[in-house]
């Protein structure tokens, strides 16, 4: 997909005028957030573990040479092959080569955001093989030729009617008159074509939500099944994975599981947790013949080691994202890429570049709830802040908005010159006001008056007011008692 | 010329700096820490008795909508899984992981069962295999596969019907680790390399299949199995 | 009561000295009846919110620097904004973080600043009010309070010991308003669509008053209520514990007798849409 995160306020006021997707919104806002809650409420071991989790990670990425090597070798020694790809370019080309060797057709996917990242499936699609996406939201998106918009229920923002049409225009052997109002059909109608792909596949690719260093282990994680029917069947395995999906040890991945599904929908634990460790072995009846591990940096090490290295903790849970109100009025699409809400905020000026992303890290009221939702911890406003230092360090955003704070912040620590323009705004938004105490129009004060009404002081400034009272700390008689509080 | 590998770890140590100039002894560590594989916080919620483990495990996995019935030996095996097929309006055949955990089930004692042994094919409709653990913390069944135990009869049919045995449940996921790692163990040693004891999968399987993809609607058999019923054996 | 005269300095805060210089003078009157004397430093201006948010390191720690001087010689600093406070107590030691001298003096500021709320409870310790205000009250948790400072209790407290308060919780009460200080006016849309959202969830709770510890969430809140005609009535909790809390408060008054007509509204503003 082509990257519109540069396009943010178009998509975002798109996105509000859009009725079919604030009633989807609505519906995902109440969902979410009440399941997370109960699931952590039934978890005392909630915070600890959360704060292991974190440990696990930060630990893994000061040595993610190490462990990486590590996760390398104990892949070889099941049999397996690694790939190492600095770009999307050689992850795309790498995977092209496995299923050319092999002449795949159809390719079955499970549900990855890498693979999103590096497009493959357009790229799949050039070169003459047909992807299907498995988990069921991201096939309704791929019908309809769209991104994801949510990471971890990308069909989110379709109605089942729009669902309904999708499959009528795609399926080939659906009959007119069946009747598929009802979910429970659609679901019904997906599994069955999907069916089909699942059984035709040549080369499956799934994702990664961990990689297990001391067995060589790929770890995914579904509620469909989808992940292992795309694994187990083909004769090929291909494994899309970013390089910061590495865990120490099996008990570390344990840990982190814990925090995982209770983060993401409030379940105890996902239905299917798959453990795979290389291809089929002697005297298996099923399994695939081969395994590929696709490791890719894509960015990654630009932020290792920087000011940013702690947003590559991330398990792609999306509870920031069901947890923020910004996200909640805008949804998905509007962050314009595969990464959405406010690890979206920190991630794609990351990945995309700065310039691409402008608007993103901007567009948040650093409300903070998102911080503290993260399994990990990642402290995302404070990392949305360190964009925004290094956009005011360069040349780059709107001028007049820099210039407008610096000569707030110049007045700020001018006081005398301060307090002068205070008593000249407060006399000017006083008239303005009236006695009505508020005003439809304010000079520079656009974006607010549009949908509010400004108020307006009652009074002058307190501070001059203030003059003649106390200033300074020393000896002072007290006022008089106006009224009583007891201590 | 630098192969791609070689470039993604320079990458990776120019990013990392000082943190990628270990010494020996922080090599040992990282080293020893694998080795190790400490487990972290275990949730205290099912450090309880076997017993209590095991109702917990039938509750938690009651709650993710596997149905859990028990029985008292391996004998009452196929008279239950006659009844849940016609319970169910389901065809009298399954297809059962031939494995040796469910050698000694006398499959003929049923004559109207029909029962074939191997991995699954397109048209079953209902497995049935043994389990390696069941996890009382989230009411999980573990499945490893195998010769005996292959993977497509956990994910294809519409449904799945898992003998589970009273002993074969533990608290925490930690307690299957520490018993996968004794049993695989067992075999041929593999240079004292980990990585060759790992099964090829290991399924943690909680509940049936499920989506939530269409207006958040919660529907099972998304497309692995719409149900999952547990025979949990007590003797 | 205190045996002597206790000093605290006030951190006004930018928006209560320009927009509702009422908050000021309550939080003042509020201490004096407590026996605790306010003592407003000339040298302060703005916690420095603004340039920190928007990426201006410097400047911020520059008007941090003249904040912490302004304030080096109280032994309490009490400060009627959550965001003020968090700015002061928590990204201050932060914007110094491995300079010794200057992080030193940070984190004793820090240590000696508090919420305005937060120091009524905990330091002056107030458990009744003569103060009496009739209302059915719903109360906005700012995200600053709630999140940073981890206030939630202490406001409802307080409210609580005063006579005539019917608190009622919003289903939303810890969702953010969309104010978010440049925020607001940089999205504006979005920012719409959050308040909008804020104002419904009050209008659901069927209070008649909304109260809050921040002026931006106030000001946010107020207008929209206002732009939609409603007469809730708008305060910071400091005017309501002084019962300095009078008429509709923030806003105004819908409809005050003898004021000229409502101005007539534009339709549109440019090509954004209300």
């Amino acid at each position: 997909m082509q990257p519109t995160a540069d396009r943010f306020k178009e998509n975002a006021r798109a996105a509000l005028a859009d009725a079919e997707l604030q009633k989807s919104l609505a519906r995902m806002r109440e969902g979410f957030v009440g399941r997370r809650s109960a699931a952590v409420e039934r978890l005392p071991e909630f915070d600890t573990l959360r704060d292991e989790a974190r440990a696990i990670k930060d630990h893994t990425l000061a040595n993610l040479d190490f462990y990486l090597e590590r996760f390398e070798a104990n892949v070889a020694a099941n049999g397996g092959a690694v790939h190492w790809c600095r770009t999307a370019e050689d992850a795309r080309e790498a995977v092209l080569n496995i299923c050319r060797l092999v002449g795949a057709r159809t390719v079955t996917k499970g549900k990855t955001m890498i693979g999103e990242e590096i497009a493959i499936n357009e790229y799949l699609e050039a070169n003459g093989m047909t992807p299907v996406e498995t988990d069921l939201g991201e096939y309704i998106i791929q019908l309809r030729n769209e991104p994801p918009s949510h990471i971890i229920a990308p069909a989110i923002h379709v109605s089942k009617s729009q669902v309904e049409a999708a499959f009528r225009r795609h399926h080939n052997n659906l009959a007119e008159g069946r009747d598929l109002s009802e979910p429970s059909a659609l679901l019904a109608e997906a599994r069955a074509v999907l069916r089909e792909s699942f059984l035709a596949a040549d080369v499956g690719i799934t994702g990664a939500n961990f990689l297990v260093a001391e067995t060589g282990s790929v770890v995914i994680v579904t509620n469909e099944g989808n992940g292992d029917l795309t694994q187990t069947l083909p004769r090929v395995h291909v494994v899309l994975a970013s390089l910061e999906k590495v865990v120490p040890t099996l008990e570390d991945a344990s840990t982190i599981l814990r925090v995982l599904a209770r983060s993401a929908t409030g379940q105890e634990m996902s239905v299917y947790t798959t453990f795979a460790t290389g291809a089929r072995r002697e005297g298996d009846l099923d399994g695939p013949e081969q395994t590929h591990i696709v490791l890719i940096d894509n960015g990654r090490t630009r932020l290792l080691g920087t000011e940013f290295e702690e947003v590559l903790r991330c398990i792609r849970c999306g509870a920031c994202l069901n947890h923020c109100p910004v996200y909640g009025a805008i949804g998905g699409h509007a962050y314009g890429w595969v990464y959405s809400g406010p690890i979206g905020k920190v991630l794609t000026p990351g990945l995309l570049g700065q310039r691409n992303a402008r608007d993103l890290p901007n567009a948040s009221t650093f409300c903070g709830r998102c911080e503290e939702v993260c399994p990990m911890r990642i402290p995302l406003p404070k990392l949305m802040r360190a964009w925004r230092e290094r956009e005011f360090r360069q040349p780059m955003g709107s001028p007049r908005a820099k210039w407008a704070v610096r000569l707030w912040a110049f007045g700020a620590r001018n006081p005398v010159l301060y307090h002068l323009g205070a008593r000249l705004a407060s006399r000017m938004l006083r008239r303005r006001g009236g006695s009505l105490r508020r005003t439809a129009r304010f000079p520079f004060a656009e974006g607010w008056t549009a949908h509010r009404d400004l108020p307006t002081p009652e009074q002058a400034t307190f501070q001059s007011q203030w003059t003649g009272r106390r200033r300074a700390p020393g000896r002072m008689k007290p006022a008089a008692h106006l009224m009583s509080a007891r201590s | 010329m630098t192969t791609s590998r070689e470039k993604v770890m320079g990458d990776i140590r120019k990013a990392l700096g000082k943190r990628a100039q270990r010494d020996e002894a922080a090599e040992a560590a990282l080293a020893a820490r694998l080795e190790e594989h400490a487990p972290g916080t275990i949730p205290a919620r099912a450090q309880k008795s076997a017993r209590e483990q095991v109702r917990l495990f039938i509750q938690m996995a009651r709650e993710a909508e596997a149905s859990v019935e028990e029985v008292k030996t391996l004998r009452a095996v196929p008279g239950a899984v006659s009844e849940f097929l016609a319970a169910h309006n389901l065809p009298s055949a399954v297809v059962v992981a031939p494995d040796p955990a469910l050698s000694d089930v006398a499959w003929e004692s049923r004559e109207t069962l029909e029962v074939r042994h191997g991995a699954a094919r397109p048209t079953d409709l209902t497995s049935v295999t043994p389990a390696f653990a069941g996890v009382a913390e989230t009411g999980t069944l573990v499945l490893t596969s195998g010769p005996g135990t292959p993977t497509t009869l956990n994910f294809m049919p519409d449904n799945h019907i898992v003998v589970l045995r009273a002993e074969q449940v533990v608290g925490d996921y930690e307690a299957v680790w520490a018993r996968l790692r004794e049993a695989t163990a067992a075999g041929p040693p593999q240079a004292g390399k980990p990585a060759g004891k790992m099964p090829r999968t290991v399924n943690w399987i909680t509940g049936p299949s499920r989506s939530a993809d269409i207006e958040q609607t919660l529907l099972m058999g998304a497309h692995g199995p719409r149900r999952l019923h547990i025979l949990l054996v007590r003797g | 009561m205190p045996k002597q005269e206790q000093t605290v300095g006030l951190f006004v805060t930018c928006l209560v000295d320009l927009f509702r210089p009422n908050v000021g003078f309550a939080v003042v009157k509020l201490l004096e009846t407590t026996g605790w004397t306010a003592v407003v430093p000339r040298g302060q201006t703005c916690c420095g919110q603004p340039a920190y948010n928007s990426g201006d390191r410097r400047d911020a720690r520059r008007i941090a620097r003249r904040v912490i001087r302004a304030f080096a010689d109280f032994d309490y600093v009490v400060v009627p904004s959550g965001s003020c406070a968090a700015m002061i107590k928590l990204h201050y030691p932060e914007l110094f973080k491995g300079e010794r001298r200057w992080a030193e003096r940070a984190e004793d500021l820090a240590a000696r600043t508090y919420e305005y709320v937060t120091f009524l409870d905990e330091v002056v310790g107030v458990r009744q009010l003569a103060t009496r205000y009739d209302g059915t009250c719903a109360y906005h948790d700012s995200c600053s309070s709630l999140r940073e400072l981890r206030i939630k209790e202490r406001p409802r407290a307080l409210l609580g010991r005063m006579g005539g308060v019917k608190l009622k919780e919003l289903k939303e009460a810890e969702t953010c308003c969309g104010f978010g200080g440049a925020f607001c006016v940089k999205y504006p849309e979005i920012s719409n669509a959050m308040v909008a959202d804020k104002v419904a969830d009050i209008a659901a709770s069927g209070a008649d008053t909304l109260i809050s510890a921040d002026l931006g969430c106030l000001l946010n809140i107020a207008g929209k209520l206002r732009r939609n005609g409603k007469a809730t009535r708008v305060f910071h909790i400091a005017e309501v514990l002084a019962g300095m809390a009078k008429g509709h408060g923030i806003g105004g008054d819908p409809e005050p007798k003898g004021a000229p007509k409502e101005q007539p509204r534009l339709a549109r503003i440019g090509n954004v849409k209300r």
